[in-house]
């Protein structure tokens, strides 16, 4: 009798150790962050951490509207950098967000976010030709066009993706392929290489994981 | 005894000889494939995929056998130099430019051409470099 209620209590032990040590997963902060002292709800004072946000921004989108972070109030987003007439990682990267972009087409709470780095070329109607082509339709994906000093600033102080004219290159532009994952309140929370199939699957796996975060 | 094992050796002698002596041109279409295959990968899958699909309709999908049967004279011109017409593919229309590679040499082409069109589902046998580049000198300069 002695022994079996030793067992039983160890057992229960390691079981709520087990489920005790199962924490939910979280994706991760990028980007600057600081401490500040802030005051709670009751007017308590404590420090925080504050994280690097996306700023306000506003551009004309595919269909020549005035668009602006507004948009994505509420929402999740995944953000590139491309141009329409790249041929270098740009199809490639838009190939692999369209599979995510399918799988989250019914989701409210998803948007994407594609800016353009050609401000010579890509005006808005190129960009609703552009998304048409690829196979996209309506407000969940926007395409948007903007001076060079605002995107390229956005791109690199903000989003973190390195974006640059060169005239050595094929195509005249060069950047980086990520698709950046911001969540809700405009914090950088992934940075996925658009080019590689299995980043793009960890992106999938991470966007419910995000959206878990603002359930409770 | 002596005289049988001498002849069933020459005999498989013989055969070996036969087996290893793969048809040259099988031969020259297994190193277009691997070399069209690395080819396809730098220059061409961003745009049509890794199976020639396609993309969307910014990029034709290279699994149009009729296509690729009744232009044939003219791919390793297109694979060159670009194409900046409307191409009209499984039935649809694509009017994208497609870029050219000015840098590939004949040989490349002839490659690249092969492993398109013998990969994707089409089979449409080898090509000899020496085609390609008679075929290339005959683009018409857009």
């Amino acid at each position: 009798m002695n022994k079996i209620t030793i067992y039983l209590a160890t057992s229960l032990l390691a079981v709520s150790i087990f489920t005790a040590c199962k924490q939910e997963k979280k994706l991760p902060f990028y980007g600057e962050r600081h401490a500040e002292t802030v005051k709670d709800a009751t007017g308590k004072e404590k420090i925080d951490t504050v994280y690097q946000t996306i700023p306000d921004w506003s551009f004309l989108n595919q269909d020549s509207v005035v668009t602006t972070n507004k948009a994505t109030d509420g929402k999740i987003y995944i953000a590139d950098f491309f141009f329409t007439s790249c041929t270098t990682i740009c199809p490639t990267m838009h190939r692999n967000l369209m599979t995510v972009y399918n799988d989250f087409k019914t989701n409210p709470d998803v948007m994407f976010v594609s800016h353009t780095i050609d401000f010579k070329y890509d005006k808005p109607h190129v960009l609703k030709k552009y998304a048409q082509k690829l196979g996209v339709d309506g407000p969940k994906w926007q395409f948007l066009y903007g001076t060079k000093d605002s995107v390229y600033t956005l791109a690199e102080k903000n989003y973190l993706v390195a974006v640059g004219e060169d005239s050595t290159a094929k195509d005249g532009y060069i950047h980086q392929g990520y698709l950046v994952l911001i969540d809700k309140d405009r914090r950088i929370r992934g940075a996925y290489d658009g080019t590689k199939a299995d980043q793009v699957e960890q992106l999938k796996k991470d966007i419910p994981v995000l959206l878990a975060e603002y359930k409770k | 005894m002596r005289k049988y094992i001498i002849s069933s050796i020459f005999f498989l002698f013989i055969t070996g000889i036969v087996v290893s002596c793969q048809n040259q041109e099988t031969i020259d279409l297994q190193n277009y494939m691997s070399n069209g295959k690395d080819i396809y990968k730098n220059k061409c899958q961003n745009c049509h995929g890794e199976n020639g699909e396609g993309l969307g309709q910014l990029a034709p999908p290279l699994t149009d056998s009729v296509f690729l049967k009744a232009n044939k004279s003219r791919l390793a011109c297109i694979i060159k130099n670009g194409a900046n017409e409307s191409l009209i593919v499984h039935g649809k229309e694509y009017k994208e430019k497609m870029p050219a590679f000015p840098e590939l040499a004949d040989i490349d082409v002839a490659q690249v051409m092969v492993y398109v069109t013998n990969s994707f589902g089409n089979k449409q046998g080898f090509v000899p470099y020496s085609q390609v580049s008679k075929d290339l000198q005959n683009c018409k300069i857009p």
